[in-house]
């Protein structure tokens, strides 16, 4: 599964952890984050997440 | 040592840092305050500390006021040690009866002090607390610029606390907006918001959406560094505007390095170029200019022509570290060309254009390398390649009006 990167901070989004701050489990894809989820570090909108090379 | 009543029960106690002259790599020349706020009510509020070897001075301001026990709160606005550096102390002076952060301020005051023990008490993203005849609001403004970075607004005062933001590195015996230099105050502002909020502009905007939209009431700004915006939080809102706006005006650089002259009769040809048009130039070399100051030129610059030679297949270090340092900022919506003399391989411009291509600025030329030494005929391109950049800043500044 594919990690996200965020353009505000540069917090990565690995699947594999998920994120634990959102009660987000891990093995969950970047796609099946739901909308409203936001990054644990800065708060940025899921929009705002490219993927990371 | 002076305290400075700047509402009525609501003092400034921080300290002045006369010495700073480098502030992790950002020039400052004019030395820094470290700005903390004392607000008497039912209860007692601290906002921010200072940097630790000024505990001393903040500990002595306050004590001109009070007994350091009799304050009940501390809200800590940004985690960053220049305004934390002291909390140890404070807090075993104090005894607070809550440590007041954000979710995130939470979090890294644990990874800055290890003191899980202390009264934390996390508030959320426009919570409001009552101190007694007057409350607090909190707004999260995250990035702006540490994850944990929040204001604390008193609506009764309409003065907003904002941390980092609207600060200024300015170490002056004044408080306030209206009693110093205004155009030294405008460059230092400036020369803050490009050195550390330049690359948040996107949250910055979005921010003075927010506030504008939810009518708070302002009529004092007070940031953590420099002096107190009383006369005039109206102008550093707008100058905030513009900057995170890239609101490029007809101004454009021309920063280099050089070995033997060669890349500087470039940059002057480009200046040259530039200048026949009609456009406010820089000639900047990076040998003498810090580069702290060269971004503050760069926020309102709609043009930037970097000279480098080639040294060992690639850029000289001066050039390569600035570049660095702008990438980190995230220049946007501006013209490019890159120019530099070389001997036999000439990898130096190809490395300014990728830079550049990466920030998406648009190339006016694909570049110019000259061998060696210039001849009249390179200097004639360089100074035709100048003209070609100023003609498109002036047609794009009319576009945009
Ligand atoms: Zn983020």
């Amino acid at each position: 599964m594919k990690q996200y990167r965020c353009t505000v901070c540069g917090y990565v989004y690995d699947p594999k952890n998920g994120d634990p701050d959102n009660e987000i489990k891990p093995g969950t894809s970047f796609e099946d984050l739901p909308d409203d989820w936001t990054c644990p570090i800065c708060g940025a909108s899921k929009d705002q997440f490219e993927p990371a090379e | 040592m002076q305290v400075y009543e700047i509402k009525k029960d609501i003092y400034w106690v921080g300290a002045v840092d006369w010495l700073v002259r480098d502030f992790h790599g950002y020039s400052t020349y004019k030395g820094t305050t470290y700005n903390a706020f004392l607000m008497f009510d039912e209860k007692n509020v601290l906002f921010d500390t200072v940097k630790h070897n000024l505990c001393s001075d903040l500990v002595h301001r306050i004590r001109t006021l009070t007994d350091p026990e009799k304050i009940d709160y501390i809200v800590v606005n940004h985690v960053e040690m220049d305004h934390t550096g002291c909390l140890p102390e404070i807090v075993e002076l104090v005894k607070p009866e809550k440590i007041i952060c954000s979710k995130m301020g939470h979090k890294n005051l644990l990874a800055h002090f290890h003191r899980p023990d202390w009264p934390y008490h996390v508030v959320e993203n426009g919570e409001t607390i009552s101190v007694g005849k007057r409350s607090i609001t909190f707004i999260e403004t995250r990035m702006l610029h540490w994850p944990d970075s929040m204001f604390s607004y008193i609506p009764e005062e309409k003065l907003l606390i904002s941390s980092d933001a609207f600060g200024q590195h300015l170490g002056t015996s004044e408080r306030f907006d209206d009693e110093v230099d205004e155009s030294e105050l405008m460059y230092q502002a400036k020369k803050y918001y490009a050195n550390i909020l330049y690359l948040y502009s996107p949250q910055v905007r979005k921010l003075l959406k927010s506030v504008a939209e939810a009518g708070l009431e302002i009529d004092m700004i007070a940031p953590d560094h420099g002096v107190i915006w009383r006369k005039g939080p109206d102008k550093i809102l707008k100058a905030y505007e513009d900057w995170s706006h890239h609101r490029g005006t007809k101004k454009a650089l021309v920063i280099y390095d050089t070995m033997w002259h060669s890349t500087e009769m470039m940059a002057k040809a480009v200046a040259d170029g530039l200048e026949s048009t009609g456009i406010s130039v820089k000639l900047l070399d990076l040998a003498v200019n810090h580069r702290s100051e060269i971004v503050t030129d760069v926020i309102d610059a709609k043009g930037i022509c970097l000279g480098c030679p080639t040294l060992n297949n690639g850029l000289l270090p001066r050039m390569a570290g600035f570049l660095m340092y702008l990438r980190g900022l995230r220049p946007a919506q501006k013209f490019g060309f890159a120019f530099g003399s070389y001997g036999w391989s000439g990898e130096a411009v190809k490395h300014m254009n990728k830079a550049m291509e990466e920030w998406k600025f648009e190339l006016v030329h694909e570049g110019i390398k000259v061998k060696y030494v210039p001849t009249h005929d390179d200097l004639k391109r360089c100074k035709e390649a100048g003209q070609l950049m100023g003609k498109k800043i002036i047609e794009a500044l009319e576009d945009q009006a």
